[in-house]
């Protein structure tokens, strides 16, 4: 078993911002704060930068666009030119409900499976799960989980960094 | 998250939500009036002789303008309906729009009296010789038409004040049963101003070329008329700023939930205005399609793109970003494009009914233009001026100034 990381628990979301707040200016990288509900100024207070979720969302969403409409060119106007309803092959209007559909489903897709996949989900299991108090994360507590994986991780130097404000601080075990 | 954020910090009497006396806003309001009743004067000397170019550039101006009232409006029922919390410190200035209806019923005057110049199934119908206008007559007569029009501006009137008045008497006392009661009259209220709004487009725009219909018609009307509320509401908390007015009131997250709405219904408008043109196309019914063969002809074609272009293409890409939305510059310009496109919108609406051969702006286009936003600015202003710019005692204002976008 080996220390996955160091575990601190905040009782208020102020003082969980606080130890955001350090643990951003001390330059951690691998690290998370969990909250039972959204907390205003956490991202400020995390240092966090904008996500890169809408640019994946756009590039699918206009890609999925551009397919609709080519499909429905190539279709209508070059592989099985029909006359419908008395209108030429290529009948730009009829293309854009499926222009449309298509560019909401490439957008809607981007942003379910951009968002896990930035998120690293799904995964079945984490080792904050292995500790007791963290149950309250879903509740009433406020926490914010190290790796020691990070550059800057030191168990004692970081357990002090995070003790300011907590109402506990513990080590979290990897089982693996 | 009404938790985050309360008053603390703001200071509502800091001179920030009130208008002194003297300031030079306060003296904008007369100098609106003045300049807009004489460019009014001015767009009926210029035309004397022509009451048709006359009437064709009132009624476009009185609908662009009334479009920015009733946008307002609908802001106002629908935020109250959803119990919205974040716009409530903007409300304010959307209600003293709103507010400005009832001084339309006389502005409708010259659209009643000069009636025959505008509508021409007037004279068909009582010509006798077509046989559609025939048909249409239960709906499309004089006095039903004219009733008609008495119960648009009554309800909207109606609608209006009940609100405002509201809102006022909640700056005076604080009760919190107003909030309640005007939540529960906003559904009902919605659906009235929905109604009245559709069939008030059928009347003025629809019926300029009586055999045309498109059911959508409606609903293109007001996706438009929101666009010009919120626009204008832009408009105005910009220009605000620049006098230190609802500082840290109103702030990039305010900004960015009206960018928001822009963006949606720019999205919106164009949904409805395709759907209405895809249908026609498709159907390809010479009483439907002889409405978009009119707007493909001459300049007016290059009018139709400019509006798919300037009205869709380009605030769709502009009003995406998120910075744009959230700095008073950037989301102004928005703002101001989208009201100049609506100008447009209005516009080949109405105008092909008079010019059929091309665009054209005359002087008494701009005249009345200058004549409807000067005396609709004058009544905003002075409301604006009388009033807190925010209702100061809303329960839900300390959620909408501590208010974030996550």
């Amino acid at each position: 078993m080996a220390a996955w990381g160091l575990l601190a628990e905040y009782e208020t979301p102020k003082a969980l911002r606080e130890a955001c707040e350090r643990m951003r200016d001390a330059g951690f990288s691998r690290w998370d704060a969990h909250t039972p509900f959204p907390v205003h100024g956490l991202d400020r207070a995390m240092g966090m930068r904008r996500s890169l979720l809408p640019w994946i969302i756009l590039v699918l969403g206009l890609g999925g666009a551009a397919t609709g409409f080519a499909l429905q060119w190539w279709v209508h106007a070059k592989a099985y030119p029909l006359v419908i309803s008395g209108k030429p092959y290529f009948s730009w209007p009829a293309y854009i409900p499926i222009t449309f559909e298509l560019g909401v489903l490439g957008g809607a897709l981007g942003a379910v499976f951009g968002m896990l996949g930035l998120n690293q989900l799904p995964r079945h299991h984490h080792p904050v799960f292995e500790s007791e108090r963290f149950k309250r994360a879903s509740d009433d507590r406020f926490f914010v989980s190290v790796e020691a994986a990070d550059p800057r991780f030191d168990a004692a130097a970081t357990r002090r960094l995070l003790q300011d404000g907590a109402t506990a601080v513990e080590s979290i075990e990897d089982e693996a | 998250m009404s938790a985050h954020g309360t008053t603390a910090g703001v200071d509502l009497d800091a001179g920030k939500v009130r208008i002194p006396a003297g300031h030079p806003l306060a003296r904008l309001g007369p100098i609106a009036f003045g300049v807009g009743a004489l460019g009014l004067v001015v767009a009926f000397l210029v035309t004397r002789g022509d009451t048709r170019v006359f009437a064709f550039s009132w009624l476009v101006a009185f609908l662009f303008t009334l479009s920015i009232a009733l946008g307002s409006l609908y802001f106002v029922l629908v935020h109250t309906a959803m119990q919205g919390g974040w716009g409530i410190v903007v409300r304010r200035l959307a209600e003293n729009a709103m507010a400005a209806i009832p001084a339309f019923a006389l502005l409708l005057l010259p659209i009643v009296l000069y009636r025959e110049e505008l509508f021409p199934w007037i004279r068909e119908i009582a010509e006798g010789k077509d046989h559609i206008l025939h048909g249409k007559e239960p709906y499309l007569n004089v006095p039903f038409f004219l009733t008609r029009a008495v119960v648009y501006m009554v309800v909207w009137s109606a609608i209006a004040l009940f609100f405002y008045r509201g809102s006022r008497r909640q700056d005076a006392t604080g009760d919190h049963a107003i909030s309640v009661r005007l939540r529960q009259w906003s559904g009902p209220a919605i659906i009235a101003l929905g109604l009245t709004h559709s069939f008030a487009a059928f009347d003025w725009i629809m019926s300029l070329d009586p055999h045309w219909y498109s059911t959508i018609f409606g609903v293109y009307s007001f996706a438009g008329s929101l666009l010009a509320g919120w626009s204008f509401l832009v408009l105005v908390l910009v220009a605000l700023r620049r006098f230190h007015l609802l500082d840290d009131i109103v702030g990039p997250e305010h900004y960015h939930d009206l960018g928001k709405l822009l963006f949606a219904f720019t999205v919106f408008w164009a949904y409805i205005g395709f759907s209405q043109y895809f249908l026609i196309w498709y159907g390809n019914i010479p009483e439907e399609t002889i409405f978009f063969r009119h707007r493909l002809e001459g300049s007016w074609r290059g009018a139709s793109f400019l509006l798919a272009a300037g009205h869709f293409v380009l605030p769709f890409f502009f009003l995406m970003p998120r910075a744009i939305k959230r700095r008073p510059a950037t989301i102004a310009l928005g703002a101001g494009w989208l009201l100049l496109m609506h100008y447009l919108d209005v516009t080949w609406l109405v105008m092909p009914s008079l010019r059929p051969h091309g665009v054209a702006f005359g002087i008494a286009d701009v005249a009345c233009l200058i004549g409807f936003l000067g005396i609709f600015l004058g009544v905003f202003v002075r409301l604006t001026v009388g009033a807190p710019l925010v209702p100061i005692r809303d329960p839900r204002l300390p959620e909408s100034l501590g208010f974030e976008n996550i």
